[in-house]
């Protein structure tokens, strides 16, 4: 960082301590403020009262489906996040722009009609779910259903913070790589994944606290019957109907907690990215 | 800018059109096979059981009375969140960029928050905080208004879901800003308000209005955080998302479809028209 000695925009000493009392005053009663009433209100029966809320065999139950769900769609969305960064940022082809814009449907789509979208094709009178209700498949209203929407609503974000990265890395080192005579996988492994490592750990990270914390789309598909297909979501909004705003609020306070750890995890990417691009901004600055 | 090294070398890779490396049957065909089964099969789903309706069924569904309320809230609160995070957005992503003081970090890695905390919780968060026995609500009833269970409280819940997106696509666009203009600006005696109105707002604005619109976008789907502070109130305080949802329990399937066709079409065009904005700004700021 170069200093500057010239004055800029809002740098005189009341423009700036304004701007920055504001924003720190915003900061606090929009975004601080909220995780501190979380954690208030599921600790204010003491620690004992939010223990057994949490191991309340339903709560326990909610857990258990909710990281199941998360085990089996992170993991495809991986899969097909990698495989759709590397096809639109490693080759050109009619048709790339318009499938970058498609992946952008569930950013766009309300939840609701993702879960709608599902029930529809899936569910006992949709053209798909009745022939296979004939051959006793259900999808809908039970956890396949809950994995299938999930996967919907999570399926751009690794892909999203992958494209960008690699397409400002460009395709010169994997291009040496095939040169020097390296088989496909060895390029992955050995050259683009070094590169790609922290942003692909974000997206992995951001794809979990969305499916974990996914909401409208598994309502509409669940059918919230409490102790099998009540995620831990849904099981928040279910004891919150029930009066149990203390026992909502210590189910919340684990799913804030992995909010918290999202945000953690991208301060540290966005760190390991910042280092591993300085020795670039440096040559630039001096060219 | 960022220019490509591949320009700068004497190069026969990176041409276009030549495929030197391996993997693209692999990429091409797992990508179309995800995006078929996932995306596009569903959403045909939508369009044949729609399809399946009579126009004038369709039509009356999509036109009832309540369902038109609710798009008139859902428009209104949206619009309304997203102008609100356009200024603060604004400001928080100028506080980021241009001045250093501590706790800056913190406050970078804390507007991200509305994007990670799952939306039921901060629906019930925001309801205790504005609720009439609330910290915020107390405060809020002392000037006689009601925040939660009216459409004040949608607003609320959209404005906090949607924070992040303009800071986001703001704060870039300020990083890289070349500060010659500006200097030059304020060494000839132009006032910040000058400075701001004349040269730094004019380079932001593709930047904050693709913000705004991402922000809006986001706020007319939102459905978790909404719900559980806006009281859902028939011809008051229901959003669209929610008539989807209400039509569903009744079973209705053709009206909650009939219904999510116009959502989905409004989202989509919006998504559409975000993208090729963004497309058009940002071959006009790499052809400087």
């Amino acid at each position: 960082m170069v200093q500057r000695k010239t004055m800029r925009a809002g740098d005189q000493p009341w423009v700036k301590a304004t701007l920055i009392g504001a924003a720190v005053a915003l900061t606090v009663l929009m975004l601080v403020m909220p995780l501190v009433i979380i954690f208030t209100q599921a600790f204010s029966g003491g620690l004992q009262t939010y223990l057994g809320n949490l191991t309340d065999s339903f709560t326990l139950r909610a857990i258990g489906l909710t990281l199941f769900v998360a085990a089996l769609t992170v993991p495809i969305n991986l899969v097909f996040g990698v495989f759709l960064a590397w096809l639109v940022t490693r080759f050109e082809f009619p048709g790339r722009k318009a499938l970058i814009t498609l992946i952008d449907i569930p950013f766009a789509v309300s939840p609701v009609v993702a879960g709608l979208l599902y029930l529809l094709l899936y569910g006992s009178n949709g053209w798909l779910g009745s022939w296979l209700a004939d051959r006793d498949v259900q999808l809908m209203f039970s956890w396949p259903g809950i994995v299938m929407v999930t996967v919907f609503v999570t399926c751009p974000f690794v892909a999203r913070e992958l494209i960008p990265l690699m397409q400002q890395q460009g395709r010169e080192e994997e291009e040496a790589g095939v040169v020097l005579g390296a088989s496909g996988w060895q390029l992955f492994r050995r050259v683009t994944l070094p590169n790609i490592q922290w942003a692909l750990l974000y997206g992995v990270v951001l794809t979990n606290a969305r499916a974990v914390g996914e909401f409208g789309a598994v309502s509409v598909v669940s059918g919230n019957i409490r102790g099998e297909t009540n995620t831990l979501a849904l099981h928040v909004e279910l004891l919150y109907q029930d009066y149990n705003v203390v026992g909502a609020f210590a189910s919340a306070s684990l799913l804030a907690g992995i909010a918290l750890i999202t945000i953690v995890v991208k301060s540290f990417v966005e760190w390991r990215q910042a280092r591993q691009r300085a020795p670039l901004n440096d040559q630039t600055e001096n060219r | 800018m960022n220019q490509s090294p591949s320009g700068l070398l004497p190069g026969r890779s990176s041409q276009p059109g030549k495929r030197v490396l391996p993997g693209f049957a692999l990429s091409l065909g797992v990508s179309l096979f995800f995006i078929s089964i996932v995306l596009i099969l569903p959403v045909t789903g939508l369009i044949v059981q729609t399809a399946g309706m009579g126009w004038a069924e369709y039509w009356a569904v999509i036109t009832d009375e309540r369902v038109v309320a609710s798009y008139k809230v859902t428009l209104w609160a949206a619009a309304l969140a997203s102008i609100i995070n356009g200024v603060v957005g604004l400001l928080l992503a100028w506080v980021l960029v241009r001045y250093e003081f501590p706790g800056k970090r913190l406050m970078d890695a804390l507007v991200d928050l509305p994007f990670a905390l799952p939306t039921a919780v901060a629906g019930i968060t925001l309801t205790a905080l504005f609720a009439p026995d609330g910290w915020y609500g107390q405060l809020f009833a002392l000037l006689g208004i009601k925040v939660a269970f009216t459409p004040l409280g949608i607003i609320v819940a959209m404005s906090f879901t949607s924070l992040p997106f303009v800071v986001r696509t703001v704060q870039p666009v300020l990083e890289d800003f070349a500060p010659e203009d500006e200097e030059a600006a304020v060494s000839l005696g132009a006032s910040d308000w000058t400075v701001f109105r004349r040269i730094l707002f004019p380079a932001m604005w593709p930047a904050l209005m693709t913000g705004v619109a991402l922000s809006f976008t986001r706020s007319l789907g939102e459905f978790g955080a909404v719900i559980f502070i806006a009281g859902n109130m028939p011809y008051v305080s229901e959003i669209i998302s929610l008539m989807i949802f209400v039509r569903l329990q009744e079973f209705d399937h053709a009206a909650a479809s009939a219904i999510a066709s116009v959502v989905l079409l409004a989202s989509l065009i919006l998504l559409l028209g975000i993208n090729l904005w963004q497309a058009r700004y940002l071959r006009r700021l790499q052809g400087r």
